[in-house]
């Protein structure tokens, strides 16, 4: 048994982390998302064309580095780790794993167009009354001739302002939570008929409520069989789960390090507050919800690639433990920082903020409990 | 033991919720209905209203203005306020100084400052805490030398909540450097508008601005604003921590907030069936409304002991640490309860913001109002400080 990460992926991570040290600390970011747009796209160009991180997931053959799940793992802890807001996971995690997946000349088309950093993609997947159900669709794709005409409306789609492309769930065919008749789409942003509504999030990314007015898209941006999207849905989706749950370990990483930081320097009562007990015991807890979730997070990487069943056990289990510690490690880390821990003005209530909002992306830990038990039973 | 409702009470509780429903301001509750921020003049109407109505301090003696009021009856009143979403009467004059005021202050300071606290007129801050003197509030090191019949002050004080609106604030500071930690504290009565203040804005995580760094530079302040005497601020400062035992566990609006998860959840879709049909969902609810009952019954028989003469005790640090921890999972609930859209970030404030909000209407600010309620845990002595309270003065640890 080995843990440990090969030279190349040991590579991957330092490199980053000492590119985001420079890029993304505490002022950048904050003037970032105070911007205009809310980003600054310097950083992910530089992230594709001097660093060659978003080819590091991606085959050989596309000009990637020939890496896969762990090297999205090891790339979205490093950007939770300062709580980035590049959009990694909607771009390669999400929408580089749905072309992964249904090769072709789909992929051979955008894969090598992710990699140089042309391309940013928006998934469009929820809807305001689908919870955290991926078959609870009412979106529509009509066929129309060689193509389809969408109409509908997604809610609360990360990066969707930054887009040039769309990933979206829709309605080929079937009604409600039928898992029949679900398709996916890959689709220009720009198509008209596409409206957005363009807002920040509370976790410092942009997002978009997007209605879809029978908007006409071609036949070849379905990916996958038409009406039999949902299995490739939730495995991207199982993957992105992972994905945050990997974020969420560099985002708990620096929240407990801060905290127990912060308890050496502060000092009450004539001493360092990290002398009292009780602190004590809470920040060996919360180093305890850290390092499981890092382990949870490990094993659901590595079962990714294992049948339907077990890669969505494998992944609830994790998202479920990691949803739990995000609330925890969060919850504590604002306490022990007491009043300033509540400010914008330190680094801990923004980690405390992305660790809420993983909290219940891709489903909260009640959500993931129940699809265990359903999978068992 | 009777735990009924006289037939007064309920008498009480039906002129309360008239009047209430008769007077309430509309432009007020309309604000408050579309998640606008409230500004000074907002919090003055109602609070005005209450003062003509000779209601404005329930808790105070009746010499001073007070009701006269059973403590029971001061129950039903803050059960009708919340049960009616009223906004809340600012603590720093009404619950706050006040009751220091004429509890220790001179003939001369209550004819003053009371029917100004009473009428709205003074706006009052509290200015207790300092960037090193957070749990350790003993720790503080602003500091009044005396000059002719001045005080000349000097320090930082922090999270001094609305103190952007203040005419007023209540300020503990150091007298004496030699004493021993408590010892040397006076509690001074200082203009907000004396020169020497800066008040600069510290923004909170849901981006509101709540709280304030208060600076003070060789600011004079007449020795006759001094309450109690000099030294012997801690004392105020004690009285006032354990005084007010109504409001701190913040049952009412809890017993509000629950009843609106349940109205979120309703409307909520999981699947087929609403949220609150869900049984994990609606077990946490039961559980808060568990805990909710169990804390309620607990503040009645604080309540009964105070009208039977006995003062405040280590209970009120029961009452402030479950009393925050509800108010915060009701906070977690409601954020959970909005799925998706939890994470659009509305502002919602300023004028002229007409923007329709994104997500369903109970969804706006859920997430910020979730930030926002880590405070309870914190303010007020942290419930680490609460818990060694009880722990020493309870259980003789």
């Amino acid at each position: 048994m080995d843990f440990s990460y090969t030279e190349t992926q040991g590579m991957i991570r330092d490199t980053l982390a000492r590119f985001l040290a420079d890029t993304y600390d505490f002022d950048k970011r904050s003037k970032m998302i105070a911007s205009d747009t809310g980003r600054d796209p310097g950083i992910w160009q530089a992230l594709a064309q001097e660093l060659g991180m978003l080819g590091a997931a991606f085959a050989e053959d596309h000009g990637g580095l020939g890496g896969g799940a762990l090297e999205n793992a090891i790339i979205m802890e490093e950007l939770g780790k300062v709580i980035a807001i590049e959009p990694y996971l909607q771009t390669v995690v999400i929408g580089g794993g749905a072309l992964k997946a249904v090769g072709g000349a789909q992929a051979d088309a955008v894969i090598p167009e992710i990699i140089a950093g042309n391309v940013v993609i928006g998934f469009a997947y929820a809807e305001p009354q689908g919870r955290y159900d991926l078959a609870n669709i009412r979106t529509t794709a009509k066929k129309d001739g060689a193509g389809y005409i969408l109409n509908g409306h997604k809610g609360v789609v990360y990066a969707a302002p930054w887009a040039t492309h769309l990933l979206i769930t829709a309605r080929t065919g079937g009604a409600g939570r039928e898992r029949d008749g679900v398709s996916l789409f890959l689709v220009d942003a720009k198509t008209p008929g596409i409206v957005r509504r363009d807002y920040p999030t509370v976790d410092g990314f942009r997002a978009s409520e997007i209605y879809f007015e029978n908007a006409a898209i071609p036949g070849d941006a379905l990916l996958g069989g038409e009406g039999a999207g949902i299995g490739l849905i939730e495995q991207i989706v199982d993957e992105a789960t992972v994905g945050v749950c990997a974020e969420a370990c560099g985002v708990t990483h620096k929240l407990h390090e801060g905290t127990l930081d912060y308890s050496k320097q502060r000092q009450q009562f004539g001493q360092p507050i990290g002398r009292f007990q009780v602190l004590q015991h809470r920040m060996v807890d919360m180093f305890m919800e850290v390092e499981q979730a890092r382990s949870m997070t490990i094993m659901a990487t590595i079962k990714l690639d294992l049948p339907a069943t077990e890669r969505m056990a494998a992944v609830s289990q994790c998202k479920a433990k990691v949803s739990r510690a995000c609330n925890f490690v969060g919850q504590n880390a604002v306490q022990t920082h007491g009043g300033i821990g509540i400010t914008q003005e330190l680094a801990i209530g923004h980690y405390f903020k992305r660790a809420t909002m993983i909290e219940s992306q891709f489903g909260s830990a009640d959500y993931h409990y129940d699809r265990i038990e359903r999978l068992v039973d | 033991m009777d735990l009924e409702f006289t037939a007064q009470d309920l008498a009480f509780r039906a002129e309360a919720r008239a009047f209430i429903a008769e007077n309430y301001p509309k432009s007020l509750r309309g604000k408050q209905d579309e998640g606008d921020e409230l500004s000074k003049e907002d919090f003055l109407s109602w609070h005005r209203i209450l003062a003509q109505k000779g209601w404005i301090a329930p808790a105070w003696p009746v010499e001073y203005g007070g009701t006269g009021w059973t403590p029971t009856q001061r129950f039903i009143w803050s059960e009708e306020t919340a049960r009616a979403d009223c906004i809340r009467i600012m603590p720093f004059g009404i619950t706050m100084v006040g009751p220091v005021i004429y509890t220790f202050g001179t003939a001369q300071q209550k004819a003053h400052f009371l029917p100004r606290i009473l009428s709205g007129e003074d706006w009052w801050c509290q200015g207790y805490s300092e960037p090193g003197a957070g749990s350790d509030l003993a720790n503080l090191r602003t500091i009044a030398v005396q000059d002719g019949d001045d005080y000349i002050v000097n320090g930082q004080k922090t999270w001094t909540t609305m103190a952007q609106h203040a005419d007023w604030g209540f300020f503990l500071v150091r007298t004496n450097k030699e004493a021993k930690a408590q010892e040397g504290i006076s509690f001074l009565l200082i203009d907000m508008k004396s020169p020497g203040i800066t008040v600069r804005p510290i923004i909170t995580l849901g981006g509101e601005h709540e709280v304030n760094e208060v600076w003070l530079e060789d600011v004079r302040v007449p020795m006759t604003q001094r309450i109690y005497e000099e030294n012997k601020g801690w004392t105020c400062a004690k009285f006032l921590l354990a005084h007010e035992r109504t409001g701190i566990a913040a049952i009412a609006g809890s017993k509000r907030g629950v009843e609106r998860i349940k109205e979120i959840a309703r409307t909520e879709f999981d699947g087929d069936r609403s949220l609150y049909a869900n049984p994990f969902f609606r077990r946490k609810v039961s559980e808060l409304e568990v805990d909710l009952t169990a804390l309620e019954y607990t503040e009645l028989r604080s309540l009964a002991g105070e009208a039977a003469g006995k003062g405040p005790g280590a209970e009120a640090s029961l009452l402030k640490i479950k009393g925050s921890e509800i108010q915060q999972r009701i906070t977690e609930l409601a954020l959970e309860a909005v799925g998706h859209y939890g994470a659009p970030y509305f502002r919602g404030f300023g004028e002229g913001d007409n923007e329709h909000p994104i997500g369903p209407d109970h969804a706006h600010r859920v997430a910020p109002t979730y930030f926002n309620a880590r405070k309870t845990t914190i303010y007020g002595g942290s419930n680490e400080i609460q818990r060694n309270i009880i722990a020493k003065m309870v259980l003789g640890l």
